[in-house]
């Protein structure tokens, strides 16, 4: 290291300092939301296991106020957090060529979200009308 | 477009001999349509301030001495012009994450001195040939597989984009794990043994959360987060000792 004083910029706060952190802030505490949806549809599971009146409380208890509330904000969070996996996934792509050139990005990332999109669509067409 | 306007520069001072902590001190310099950051922080310490220390070298993005934050954002100060702030400020700081020496100087040691050379920034042949053996012979294909990765100036702008660096000096960090990929992805190279400690270690490609601002940054368009998240399947298959059986060519 060098050996003369030097100065050492503190972090705090650093994330609020840049835009770009913020998202990233946000892309990482969506998961919290997918993460607690998916303990609720484990609870469900476990109820259905345990017969059809406990099935149905849980069933019950999802209508509540407070779970639309939740269901709303995950379904919002769990969507950002969707776009933007999408959006780096090609960073964790193998280099890959067709015909000598780099596959573009947007590419890998726009099929992804199609894919995505395209399934949400299909799933909720089989609850719904199946 | 020879019309001269004024801009207000915001400088961050600072003086190891006299000062606790840094300061900003704000310039009004005179500017043309062609005149970049670096030419401004150079006319301020040709007629402002003789005492403004920062460091520059080539003026045509190549050699990456000059990398500034810029209102906040790494950029090199030669590849950034004063009339896209104008007629808001420009606030010129050390780039981040780095100790501050004098002004906008920055101790770039733990990059030159520790993760540069822990890399192994050369090809590690796998047995050396004479003289006399001739040249090792590359395709375009062998070639494109590492020259987006060899572009690399070592301008840091990617270190001082990477909060997980700045939180935690001990990570490798974005431009030495590239370069580590880019040797790596060179069909003469054999020296993935080599380099797979630092590569596999917490502090080595796992360190990175993919933020990706440092491929955002990056004045070469090197990608460091591609480099860095297509090894952590290479470090999952070594890990379980597969990486060899599975990638092409016995993964040499």
């Amino acid at each position: 290291m060098a050996r003369v004083k030097t100065y050492v910029r503190p972090m705090q706060g650093w994330w609020r300092k840049n835009p770009f952190f913020v998202r990233y802030m946000i892309r990482e505490a969506s998961s919290v939301f997918l993460a607690i949806y998916a303990v609720i549809l484990l609870v469900g599971l476990l109820r259905l296991s345990q017969g059809e009146a406990a099935y149905d409380a849980w069933r019950d208890a999802l209508t509540s106020p407070v779970s639309i509330l939740f269901h709303w904000l995950a379904l919002l969070t769990v969507g950002y957090h969707a776009y933007t996996w999408w959006m780096v996934s090609p960073k964790t792509a193998p280099d890959l060529y067709i015909a000598g050139r780099p596959i573009p990005e947007l590419l890998i990332a726009g099929g992804g979200l199609l894919g995505t999109i395209g399934a949400s669509i299909l799933v909720y067409a089989i609850v719904r009308w199946m | 477009m020879t019309d001269t306007q004024t801009i207000e520069i915001e400088v961050l001072r600072y003086d190891p001999e006299k000062d606790s902590e840094p300061h900003f001190q704000t310039f009004k310099v005179p500017f043309t349509h062609d005149t970049s950051v670096l030419q401004g922080l150079q006319y301020i310490k040709d007629y402002l301030d003789g005492s403004l220390t920062f460091r520059w070298s080539c003026r045509m993005a190549i050699c990456g001495s000059c990398g500034k934050m810029v209102n906040g954002k790494p950029e090199l100060s030669c590849h950034t012009f004063l009339r896209d702030y104008y007629p808001g400020k420009v606030r010129i700081e050390p780039l981040n994450h780095f100790p501050v020496v004098r002004d906008l100087v920055i101790d770039q040691t733990d990059f030159f001195e520790k993760k540069l050379p822990s890399i192994k920034p050369y090809v590690v042949p796998k047995e050396t040939k004479p003289l006399s053996a001739g040249t090792y012979v590359q395709s375009p294909e062998q070639f494109q597989q590492y020259y987006k990765y060899s572009q690399c100036i070592n301008c840091l702008l990617c270190y001082a984009a990477c909060p997980q660096y700045g939180l935690k000096t001990e990570f490798t960090g974005p431009a030495a794990l590239a370069l580590l990929h880019r040797y790596n992805a060179d069909s003469r190279d054999r020296g993935w043994d080599e380099r797979s400690e630092v590569l596999n270690a917490e502090e080595g490609v796992w360190g990175c959360t993919l933020v990706g601002y440092c491929s955002e940054v990056c004045p070469k368009d090197v990608d460091p987060a591609r480099a860095i998240n297509q090894n952590k399947v290479n470090s999952t298959m070594d890990y379980f000792g597969v990486r060899k059986l599975l990638m092409p060519k016995g993964g040499d």
